[in-house]
């Protein structure tokens, strides 16, 4: 195993806020990530004409197109990159997403728009968006390390269909999730 | 979360299938997709799925007609119809041809969640049903062992004993007496009876097929696993394995059996997960494993860890006061199966089966008895419905001059002997039969 000799089969996790100026909220948000993932992170900003991926009808964000785009662009095999939105973000046969990638890919994407209180007419809470941006990086992460959905109550893998389920949960990876997780990092 | 559940997308959109593809594929399931329902329908003829989620509409052949095809082949297929425009009629239509639900493209993320779940929840309840039906016929076989027999008595107190107890067992006995139905009585009167029984005929199997029925394999271990499969000892986790014919298991087979015993824990054919498994090990054989151990064809340590309790089901030859009790209770049985009404044993054929050495044992007595109630007629079984004394090795079986006369007894039987209407019966001429009966030595009384 890599990991045993010292050496990571990955340099590092880039995240590229696109469209996310906040800059104290993706320091915040980084450390976060670093407490669960022991990989050197990379924070960038980018740009993307969001355009193209604008469905009217629904009047939201292709998801599928999007992290397409990113893996043609910004893939590498020595890093894996997340992209950052505020837009909402959709796939064909849900009605939103907080983010997505594929599993054992290079590429994903996780957007703010869903995990803001004021999106459901509650206060403005800083620390709770900061930890619910923070896990769903880092659930996306864990798909692409090739994780699967846990069972555990407060894995960071276990499956988020509603905000209160990521508030349920935790933002580390439970004993299973964290073994399998070890020999591929 | 490893489900063990296969889902088949049928989806003419790409987009479509990536989606779910991805969805399901984080989620832990095992899934495929096909872009129409011909490319669907190919595949199901050569793998199984759990689950079948279909789009509606679709170019070519549509789903509800995939729908219809998918169930007269598997009616208890799992099959959730998808559609972007739906209706109402539509949606009555597709439960009415057996969909298990309906859905309307986009889901709700927690929808879709909650479909599956139920789905699942149905092959689980499925399973389950099946297990317990399977634990009923256990418990119906156990009433099979029979006897007044002291062998016989002696072998249920064994059987009372070795069960509270979590040893392995060795049941050895001939052909034909009834191991596995102590093995299963062992099981069922065990703590372990809430569990399942899992059998397997090692003999019946390859070194490899073994090995692959035994620890299960992962999807592509080899040509023809297209899935991860569970193993014969994951199934029997908390329960009982019955190891068949153990004494025809290969070297490689034993040395790896060893090991499982001792640790109760193995690897998948093609994996590298540890799986544990909580089973109690029964074991049977019609050979000498003390004398195949000494002759170097059985592990001598693979014998001990079996072997800690032996429990040896005697012939009928040895228990022959069982045998009218036997008789009767197989014609009871075959009886009822059959819709016939119940017979009694002329006190001749009791005793005839009394002399008779039944080298095949209870299972060459309970053919004979089927045989005897199929090929009898009357309420009464006489000698001349059982096959014995009649074939050069004392087997339930006939030459075709033997069959040809009990035939035509039979027959002659039935009709009273009207020679008319037996030989019509039998769709040869009056002549003929005549000869017949004269060749046979053939007359009314018997």
């Amino acid at each position: 195993m890599l990991q045993n000799s010292g050496l990571m089969n990955y340099e590092n996790i880039t995240l590229i806020a696109f469209g996310l100026p906040d800059q104290d909220l993706l320091k915040a948000v980084a450390g976060v990530i670093s407490g669960s993932l022991p990989l050197p992170l990379l924070l960038k900003s980018g740009y993307l004409d969001l355009s193209e991926f604008y469905d009217p009808a629904r009047n939201q964000y292709n998801g599928n197109s999007i992290l397409k785009k990113l893996d043609d662009d910004y893939s590498l095999d020595s890093s894996k990159t997340m992209g950052l939105f505020a837009v909402d973000l959709y796939i064909p046969i849900l009605t939103y997403i907080f983010g997505q990638a594929h599993l054992n890919g290079n590429t994903g994407i996780v957007s703010i728009y869903r995990l803001t209180n004021e999106r459901y007419g509650i206060g403005k809470n800083g620390r709770l968006l900061v930890g619910r941006l923070g896990k769903e990086i880092i659930h996306e992460l864990g798909h692409m390390f090739g994780l699967i959905h846990c069972s555990d109550p407060v894995c960071v893998m276990r499956s988020s269909t509603y905000v209160e389920d990521i508030d349920q949960k935790e933002s580390r990876f439970c004993k299973a999730c964290r073994t399998i997780l070890n020999t591929r990092l | 979360m490893d489900h063990g559940i296969s889902i088949l997308i049928v989806d003419d959109e790409l987009s479509v299938r990536d989606s779910l593809y991805n969805w399901f594929i984080e989620d832990g399931y095992t899934v495929e997709c096909a872009e129409d329902a011909k490319k669907a329908l190919s595949i199901l003829e050569s793998q199984d799925f759990d689950i079948i989620l279909a789009d509606i509409k679709m170019p070519g052949m549509d789903g509800m007609e995939m729908l219809r095809r998918i169930k007269s082949i598997k009616k208890d297929s799992i099959v959730i119809m998808m559609t972007a425009f739906a209706t109402v009629d539509t949606a009555v239509q597709a439960l009415k041809e057996g969909a298990f639900d309906y859905v309307t493209k986009p889901f709700d993320p927690d929808d879709l969640t909650h479909l599956i779940r139920n789905a699942s929840k149905q092959i689980t309840l499925s399973e389950e049903n099946k297990i317990l039906k399977d634990r009923v016929t256990a418990l119906e076989n156990v009433d099979n062992l029979i006897g007044n027999s002291e062998a016989m008595q002696q072998l249920l107190r064994d059987i009372q004993s070795v069960a509270q107890s979590n040893a392995s067992v060795i049941i050895t006995g001939e052909s034909g007496t009834g191991k596995e139905l102590v093995a299963r009585a062992i099981h069922t009167n065990s703590p372990r009876r809430f569990f399942p029984m899992i059998s397997v005929h090692c003999g019946a199997l390859t070194e490899s097929l073994l090995e692959s029925e035994l620890f299960g394999h992962e999807k592509g271990a080899f040509t023809g696993a297209v899935y991860n499969r569970k193993g014969r000892f994951e199934m029997a986790d908390n329960g009982t394995i019955f190891l068949d014919e153990i004494a025809t298991i290969s070297v490689k087979m034993q040395v790896e059996l060893l090991r499982v015993l001792e640790t109760k824990s193995f690897v998948r054919v093609g994996g590298t997960k540890e799986i544990k498994s909580d089973f109690r090990v029964i074991c049977a054989t019609n050979r000498d494993l003390r004398s195949m151990v000494d002759k170097g064809l059985f592990r001598e340590d693979l014998y001990y860890r079996l072997n800690v309790v032996n429990i040896h089901v005697p012939p009928l030859r040895e228990r022959t006061e069982d045998i009218p009790i036997l008789a009767e209770y197989f014609a009871g049985k075959y009886c009822s199966a059959m819709g016939k009404p119940p017979v009694t044993f002329d006190p001749a054929a009791i005793k005839k089966l009394g002399e008779f050495p039944f080298p095949g044992n209870i299972r060459e007595l309970e053919n004979m008895i089927e045989r005897a109630i199929v090929v009898g007629n009357g309420k009464r079984i006489q000698v001349k419905d059982l096959p014995i004394g009649t074939s050069s090795a004392g087997s339930s079986f006939e030459s075709l001059e033997e069959l040809e006369k009990n035939h035509i007894g039979n027959i002659l039987e039935k009709y009273r002997w009207n020679i008319s209407a037996a030989a019509k019966a039998l769709k040869v001429d009056r002549v003929t039969l005549y000869n017949k009966i004269k060749k046979y030595g053939l007359n009314q009384n018997g």
